[in-house]
């Protein structure tokens, strides 16, 4: 499980409906399996909800939540440390900060490799969670016109997200400011029809769906540059006061400003349910993985 | 022509390189392959054609298309001739391989493939023949023909 391009339609709707089923439970469909939770970059958010999700189908989990103060730190290759978590498991899930690392890591390893993040690449799994929480909120994701906000460019969140639902039929709209526009190799992939933007004001009212990102800093040359982006695509109750009513506020978390706490208690906020369906998810996956299904 | 390097009697020619590449040329061909062979280089030589071009004899050798398909990637209108008992017996056109294997470095500092401790061969894939593009297979970065003939001739 490399990359969102890889999956179809029919495999995401099954797996959607089989994350439904697991929504709250405990199993122990794997039973005596173990995941490596391979970790050479910190997240949280993604590395927990795989360790819950594969703890509440009864299996096992060994690793590490960064490469500080492991063998890769005293310079082992990246290679034979997935040589090595190969033999010790039975799945393996990677971050990574360099791009392609899933890739590789899946030539080497014999079991399994799930991407759970490399570099600026992909997040397929991320994705998989967003494209089920709108699915969820909807019933489904044809139809709908969808609003992707921030750094498209080098967000790998944005990326995946880009990738799995231009395989629906929905009006996509790619709101950032011009130096982070999705690039070349992104576009290419994207099989309908787009409109990018760097006006949000514009394209609100039309949005079923808005998808925020965060926008780092260093992206920027020119910090002035920066603080007028920041402040243009600053998400608060009253920037929604010109949105449907059934709008929905996604964001792949951790948030940094990009959205107010002012939305949280609005009904617009779906970034804390979005977040929970990440063990649902990632347990279904896990187990369509393993065969268990 | 045959003042300067005598004429082969069975072997491979590569004719019609662009001028000043041929050792560019030798270099992405399989060292093993050229092993105590005769190679004979000749450079800037006057061409109706190209001006001046470059010429790569290798006797005792008949290069396969996809050896030589990878010079594509540097001099796309060279050509081929597989010379038998003094004969040109087939004469090739240089194709774009659909796959690279090593040869080309990717340009994303941070792709896998140029991660300081792990030493992989890159692999490139064939995403438009034109304009030439190549796209890396760990990564995704796409590299234009500019890119690539510009990291080779360094
Ligand atoms: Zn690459």
């Amino acid at each position: 499980m490399i990359s969102i391009e890889d999956v179809s339609r029919k495999e995401l709707e099954d797996l959607f409906l089989l994350a439904d089923e697991m929504r709250g439970r405990r199993t122990d469909d794997l039973k005596g399996k173990i995941m490596a939770s391979a970790f050479f970059e910190p997240s949280t958010r993604t590395r927990l909800s795989f360790e819950s999700a594969m703890k509440r189908l009864g299996g096992e989990v060994i690793g590490f939540s960064s490469s500080e103060g492991t063998s890769i730190d005293k310079g082992e290759s990246f290679s034979d440390t997935i040589r090595m978590l190969d033999r010790y498991s039975d799945v393996i899930v990677i971050r990574h900060r360099y791009e392609g690392a899933a890739r590789r890591a899946a030539e080497v390893a014999e079991v399994p490799v799930i991407n759970a993040g490399d570099g600026r690449g992909n997040h397929p799994t991320q994705a998989m969670l967003d494209l089920y929480t709108i699915w969820r909120k909807f019933g489904c994701i044809d139809g709908l016109t969808i609003g992707i906000l921030g750094d498209l460019r080098y967000g790998r969140a944005a990326n995946s997200f880009i990738c799995g639902v231009s395989k629906y039929k929905v009006r996509l709209k790619l709101i950032s400011p011009p130096p982070l526009r999705i690039r070349h190799e992104v576009r290419s992939k994207i099989g309908i029809d787009f409109e990018e933007t760097f006006d949000l004001e514009k394209v609100l009212p039309e949005l079923d769906v808005l998808y925020v990102t965060r926008i780092q800093k260093e992206r920027f040359s020119d910090p002035s540059e920066y603080e007028k982006v920041k402040e243009s695509y600053r998400i608060t109750s009253s920037t929604l006061m010109k949105a449907k009513k059934d709008l929905v506020v996604m964001h792949p978390l951790p948030r940094v400003g990009e959205i107010d706490v002012s939305v949280d208690v609005t009904k617009h906020a779906l970034y804390f349910d979005q977040a929970a369906n990440g063990v649902p998810v990632r347990m279904a996956l896990l187990k369509v993985i393993f065969g268990v299904v | 022509m045959s003042l300067i390097v005598r004429r082969i009697r069975n072997g491979t020619v590569i004719d019609h390189i662009k001028a000043g590449e041929a050792l560019r040329v030798l270099e992405i061909l399989d060292p093993d392959l050229l092993m105590e062979k005769v190679v004979a280089v000749v450079m800037n030589v006057k061409s109706k054609k190209m001006g001046r071009k470059d010429i790569v004899k290798v006797e005792e050798v008949e290069l396969t298309p996809e050896q030589v398909n990878k010079i594509a990637l540097i001099s796309p209108r060279a050509t081929i001739n597989i010379i038998r008992n003094y004969q040109v017996a087939e004469k090739r056109y240089v194709k774009v391989p659909d796959r690279v294997d090593g040869i080309i470095r990717c340009n994303n500092p941070t792709c896998i493939t140029n991660h300081p401790k792990e030493s992989i061969r890159s692999v490139f894939l064939r995403v438009s023949e034109d304009p030439l593009i190549f796209r890396c297979y760990y990564c995704g970065s796409e590299m234009k023909r500019e890119e690539i003939a510009k990291q080779l001739s360094r």
